[in-house]
């Protein structure tokens, strides 16, 4: 019943409402897409070099003939998988060891929010670059677009686990003070249901928000290292990499960047419209709630 | 009779769709004093900005008339307002912590309104803000000018605000809750200085308050709202004395009155809880709860009548009231009588401290200098008896619930020894095992936090019976049912989350919970202090109901010494960590004292007799003060003595302990009688 | 306060060292073997073993990490793998056009940015409110690659005498890389402006439901007196640390703005460094950007400390 007010709280709001659909069908297109592309994402279509957009070919097809829209569909994918993969690994590390530093506080919770403040002064982008840069100095153009995924979704886990723990922390030292929490220990719980039962429903509304956020973010960020030429290595569709092609090329093909940018551009909003309604839902039924006390 | 100054007509305020007042009628003449007293939910805070013309964004005004001198506020625009508000108008908020700006210095808070109004100079207006500050007899002025408010105590920015309130004279001073925030002993200061003011300027003051006793001895007159509505209005001391409208009634009998016993006057409960405003009963608001009330009352809403002159009343059946041919007090609530025990002892503290480490500058510790701590309890003895009950009292800061944190182990102790029957508890909770924990429970303050939202009533309640007493199926939930009517909810409630609770039922969850593994000794932080009054006196019924047919030992914790005398059979009065005296509940009321517990018992509100007041603040827990810890506010302080020697503990006549240097019998001779009681 | 600036000096420090630390993992323990790097697949194991010594690579990790941590604080950041130029004076020149680069983008944006961001919290509810937040999240979601190819597209369009490539000799007087600084510093400030001026907004509703605005309110101070003098100071106060943290923002949003326009910086730099595989020169810029990262925070503390009596003044 909580959980079904949040939701209708949110999609009563139309920002919010849009955010989610959009974040929705990204996820569909993720999961379906490779199967629905119309054309061989990577596939030259001889007969058919930079066609604009019609009805055949929605978003054209670019200076390789290549279908733009069954590239951008089949790009949702690896996206999808490094930017959600990497959101998912660090909400699950960074809600543990947030729960654990916040409920222990001392010495463990200082040194473990140190660290994570230096780790945070750390750009994410520039981590990514260097990780990247220097497995292929080590390793030549030889390492797999598997390890470069890898080092992607390493480079996300290891920039946003601080960030997610930090949440989870803050709301666990606030809660575990609380008068439910110490009667819980006082009727003798256990450590790992005190942190999972009493503490960690009060973190979700923030985790989910932050979750939002960071994906959106990580999207943000596995595109620009596409479109640096660092990420995904060609012929693979890939967002960042396909509009750094297309820009290349943007007076003959001006679809082909056009179409991935602007994909790019409405998923990352729709994650931030979708972080920004969570928020607002759960800001106003928390006020619901002290008007209902 | 004049015009008078501030008159409601009619006046009826909503947010969205919720009725948050109904049509109220009410006036105040010139220099008057109204008390304005509700539980929350009763509209008294919406009344108070509806004077000021502040209502909150989503509130209306949606009829009648708000007039002051003659001008209708309620159609007032913005800009009107403006030329009334801090002139004619003023408003001393509940919080003084949250309504200073905190990156402004006071002087300047003071003088800006000062400047724009009176077109003072800043050098000027900077000297009229200094003065401002000495009228709310603020010691060292011109320091506390250039201060920020993080650097005052909430007593003092109390005083900052009324002086802020009090500095362009208005005719009209709106007072919501001014002490609540407060501690007793300042709430008795602040209120004795509002007291002051008001005479001295010739304001009217609108003196909204949840306590019947703050607005007992400084109104002249008090109306009572409940849900929406007015209720009573009567001059104050005819409304203490006769109460006509059984829910004033109900309130008069919630709180103990000084001197009040269990065993001899048990308070009667009020039964029921406030309805939520967008569930209003249709006839009279009152009538779920009403002992008298009759199928009028439920189907009709009855008119606001003068039943004598001055004195009006919201009631049906005012006329059998006051003819005394119907009773509206509340009944008694059968009560087992307290069992005659064995004093065996159950627990016992030896030089109990309680220290909460702080942090040291790397400069520190490099030095090598040791962790500086602050004591929170410092050196305490007591011995409590299987059965019995223990009251503790003090203000915050004076280590009260560290120490019963220390005993349950949530703040493990750092010193000394605490034994349960022959064992020593180790100190904290972790260290203790299930069996051992089943022994020690506690009830906490705030019910809004006693139970897991995300948890139902149910789950809650099993917690306990699982992992303490082993208990599975059937078993659980035959007990967690009986648990459920031990408190007196319905069965169903296992099942509702506690957002769906009021407060008062959440306490009774949470004490439900305290009980369910049969605890030796039951620790009630506060227990009632978060609670509306009308639910209070049954929360206390309660949790002693359970205590003597258990036979459980309770120590009891409060800031409100009339509340301990009452329930308790022993009363422990700390300051600063330290215990200041003891002794048996029945010889309390009774000199000599420890003048800390003088200062107590003279700041109960509704006392009436103003005895000793404190000065100053209490000084901080890190450098406590050298020889008696007091001394820096005892009215009596023998001087140098005090200052460097630790006072030795004195036994009195009537069997307390004092920990002080003055003998007893000086004691007595310095501190007044309780005036007789009937 | 002298207490508070000497635990924020050693936070520093201790950043650091984090990170370097970090730095030294991944670019030095991770690749393996930094030899074969250099020399490549095919060489002798005598030149390898020889090329270890050199570099110190017999030493265990503790030694060759206090080693290569001094030399870089030394200033002996090496030799370019792949042009041998010494890696200090090229790294510092390009600081100083990336740093001129983002200097601009700053001062352009962080008045405008809390500005609007300020006017929109006041507002808030309002049209004008409306219009920023929209148009503040729309920008936050484009890539900077995005936004600064638009930019150049409408520039060519309207404003063709304006450089699309910002290709200019590394050291170019200010005055003189203006007009090729005008297009990169403009992106820059479109994602600074829409991330503060949101951040900045938050800041203020929030504090426009403090209590102590109704006490100022009610001594009657007009509207305008009320916001400035009071919700503002306190609502500004923690976008300091706001525009502190947008520095490592713009950090990241800097690599992609060079590359675009190729302008000369420590971005395009980095980017080159990894093309051409050159691993010490990689490891020189992300230590230059996380010391010069963390001094920008350290200097928004202290302004920050400054200016909150709750800190300067204490108890």
């Amino acid at each position: 019943m909580r959980q079904h007010s949040i939701v209708r709280r949110l999609l009563a709001d139309p920002a919010s409402a849009l955010g989610a659909a959009i974040v929705a069908l990204f996820v569909l297109a993720a999961v379906f897409g490779p199967a629905l592309t119309p054309f061989d994402p990577n596939q030259s279509i001889y007969e058919s070099v930079r066609v604009p957009p019609s009805a055949q070919h929605w978003f054209g097809t670019d200076h390789l003939a290549r279908d733009v829209f069954s590239r951008v569909l089949a790009g949702a994918r690896s996206a999808l998988l490094l930017a959600g993969g990497g959101t998912l690994v660090a909400v699950l590390f960074g809600t543990a060891i947030g729960l654990v530093s916040g409920f222990r506080g001392g010495w463990l919770d200082e040194v473990l929010m140190r660290f994570f403040d230096a780790l945070l002064s750390l750009p994410a982008l520039l981590l990514a670059l260097l990780l990247l840069g220097t497995l292929r100095a080590a390793y030549g153009e030889s390492v797999s677009a598997i390890g470069r995924g890898l080092g992607v979704f390493l480079v996300l886990a290891v920039v946003y686990t601080p960030i997610v723990a930090r949440v989870v922390r803050s709301v666990a030292l606030g809660v575990r003070g609380r008068a439910w929490v110490e009667a819980a220990r006082l009727q003798g719980e256990r450590l790992p249901r005190i942190l999972l039962r009493e503490i960690l429903p009060a973190a979700l509304p923030a985790l989910a928000v932050e979750a939002a956020l960071r994906f959106s973010y990580a999207i943000f960020l596995i595109s620009s290292l596409g479109f640096l030429g660092v990420g995904v290595q060609p012929p693979n569709p890939d967002w960042g990499l396909m509009v750094n092609e297309g820009r290349r090329n943007l007076s003959q093909v001006p679809w082909a960047m056009w179409a991935p940018a602007v994909t790019i551009a409405v998923v990352v909003v729709g994650a931030n419209l979708l972080a920004d309604g969570l928020k607002r839902a759960l800001m106003e039924r928390d006020l619901q709630r002290e008007k209902d006390a | 009779m004049s015009a008078p100054l501030l008159e409601l007509r009619r006046l009826s305020v909503a947010y969205g769709g919720l009725t948050a007042l109904r049509e109220i009628d009410l006036s105040l003449q010139t220099g008057e004093t109204l008390g304005l007293v509700g539980e929350s939910g009763s509209g008294k805070t919406t009344l108070a900005l509806a004077v000021m013309g502040y209502l909150p964004p989503e509130g209306r005004v949606t009829g009648g008339e708000i007039r002051l001198a003659g001008r209708d506020l309620a159609a007032a625009t913005r800009a009107e307002l403006r030329a009334i508000w801090g002139i004619e108008l003023a408003l001393v908020p509940q919080d003084p912590f949250t309504s200073l700006n905190p990156a402004l210095k006071i002087g300047a808070q003071l003088a800006e309104g000062l400047r724009l109004h009176r077109g003072l100079t800043r050098a000027e207006a900077q000297a009229r803000a200094i003065e401002s500050l000495r009228e709310v007899r603020l010691p060292d002025a011109e320091r506390l000018a250039a201060a920020y408010p993080h650097q005052l105590s909430g007593g003092q920015q109390q005083r900052v605000l009324l002086a802020l309130a009090l500095s362009a004279r208005p005719r009209l001073l709106v007072l919501d809750e001014p002490t609540t925030a407060l501690d007793v002993t300042t709430e008795a200061t602040v209120l004795d200085l509002v007291r002051d003011l008001l005479a001295e300027t010739g304001a009217a003051a609108l003196y909204v308050s949840h306590n019947l006793g703050v607005v007992a001895g400084r109104t002249q007159r008090t109306a009572v709202l409940y849900a929406s509505e007015l209720v009573e209005d009567a001059p104050t001391a005819e409304l203490f004395q006769r109460p006509l409208h059984p829910y004033t009634r109900g309130l008069l009998d919630s709180l103990p009155r000084p001197g009040q016993r269990r065993a001899a006057q048990p308070l009667a409960g009020m039964a029921g809880r406030i309805p939520p405003l967008n569930d209003l009963p249709p006839g009279c608001v009152f009538a779920p709860r009403c002992p008298l009330a009759n199928e009028q009352c439920h189907a009709e809403r009855p008119p606001l009548e003068e039943a004598q002159p001055g004195h009006r009343v919201r009631c049906h059946r005012w006329p059998e009231i006051l003819a005394g041919t119907a009773d509206p007090a509340q009944p008694l609530t059968a009560t087992a009588p307290a069992l005659a025990r064995a004093a065996e002892p159950l627990l016992q503290l030896e030089d109990v401290t309680v220290a909460y480490p702080l942090r040291r500058t790397l400069a520190e510790v490099l030095a090598g200098q040791p962790r500086p701590a602050v004591q929170a309890v410092a050196g305490v003895d007591l011995q409590l008896g299987k059965g019995r009950t223990l009251g503790i009292v003090g203000e915050s800061g004076s280590g009260k619930t560290s120490l019963a944190r220390a005993i349950v182990g949530l703040a493990p102790h750092s010193g000394g020894e605490i034994h349960l029957l022959d064992l020593a508890l180790p100190p904290d909770v972790q260290q203790r095992a299930r069996p051992l924990l089943a022994q020690l429970q506690m009830v906490f303050q705030n019910p809004e936090e006693a139970l897991n939202p995300y948890l139902t009533i149910g789950e809650s309640l099993s917690r306990p019976l699982v992992n303490l007493l082993g208990l599975r199926g059937p078993a659980l939930a035959a007990r967690i049912n009986e648990l459920l009517e031990a408190v007196r909810l319905p069965a169903e409630y296992a099942a509702r989350r506690p957002g769906q609770l009021s407060g008062g039922e959440k306490q009774r969850v949470a004490i439900a919970r305290a009980f369910a593994a049969r605890p030796e000794l039951l620790v009630a932080d506060e227990p009632v202090s978060a609670l509306d009054v009308s639910v209070q006196a049954s929360i206390l019924n309660l949790l002693h109901r359970l205590q003597d047919e258990q036979g459980a030992a309770t120590i009891f914790i409060s800031h409100d010494i009339a509340v301990v005398a009452y329930l308790a059979d022993d009363v422990a009065v700390m300051y600063l960590g330290r215990l200041m005296q003891t002794g048996p509940a029945a010889a309390l009321f009774k000199p000599p004292h420890h003048p800390y517990t003088e200062a107590l018992l003279a700041a109960i509100p509704g006392g009436g007799a103003a005895g000793v007041r404190l000065a100053g603040e209490i000084p901080s827990a890190l450098h406590p003060p050298s020889g008696c810890p007091f001394h820096t506010r005892c009215p009596h302080s023998l001087g140098e003595l005090c200052e460097t020697e630790t006072p030795p503990w004195q036994a009195t006549a009537n069997g307390k302990q004092i920990f002080c240097h003055i003998p007893p019998a000086d004691l007595l001779a310095l501190q007044p009688r309780p005036e007789a009681r009937p | 306060m002298f207490a508070y600036l000497l635990r924020r000096l050693g936070f520093l420090l201790l950043t650091v060292v984090l990170t370097s630390l970090l730095v030294f993992l991944i670019a030095q323990v991770l690749p393996g073997d930094v030899c074969r790097v250099i020399l490549g697949r095919e060489a002798g194991a005598a030149r390898l073993a020889e090329c270890r010594a050199d570099l110190g690579l017999d030493e265990p990790a503790a030694v060759r990490y206090l080693t290569w941590l001094a030399d870089f604080l030394r200033g002996d950041w090496g030799e370019s793998y792949a042009t041998g130029e010494p890696i200090r004076e090229w790294v510092l020149g390009r600081v100083r056009m990336s740093i001129m680069l983002a200097g601009v983008a700053f001062v352009v944006a962080v008045p405008l940015a809390v500005g609007l961001g300020a006017l929109a919290g006041l507002l808030h509810g309002k049209w004008p409110d409306t219009l920023i937040s929209i148009g503040s999240l729309a920008v936050v979601g484009l890539p900077e690659f995005v936004t600064a190819i638009v930019l150049i597209q409408f520039a060519a369009f309207r404003f063709p005498w304006l450089p699309a490539s910002s290709a200019i000799p590394v050291g170019t007087p200010f005055r003189e890389a203006l007009p090729a600084l005008i297009l990169p510093a403009l992106t820059a400030t479109l994602v600074l402006l829409a991330y503060i001026a949101r951040l900045t907004r938050a800041g203020v509703v929030e504090e426009l439901r403090q209590n102590y605005v109704r006490t100022a309110e009610l001594k009657s101070l007009p509207r305008w007196a009320v916001l400035l003098r009071h919700v503002l100071p306190n609502a500004l106060l923690p976008t300091i640390t706001v525009i502190a943290i947008s520095t490592g923002w713009l950090v990241s949003g800097l690599v992609v703005i060079e590359n675009v326009f190729n302008y000369p910086g420590l971005g395009r730099l980095l980017v080159f460094a990894i093309d051409r595989r050159d691993l010490p020169t990689l490891q020189a810029i992300v230590m230059v950007t996380v010391v010069a990262f963390a001094l920008a925070n350290l200097a928004a503390d202290l302004l920050y400390a400054a200016l909150n009596p709750r800190i300067r003044v204490g108890e």
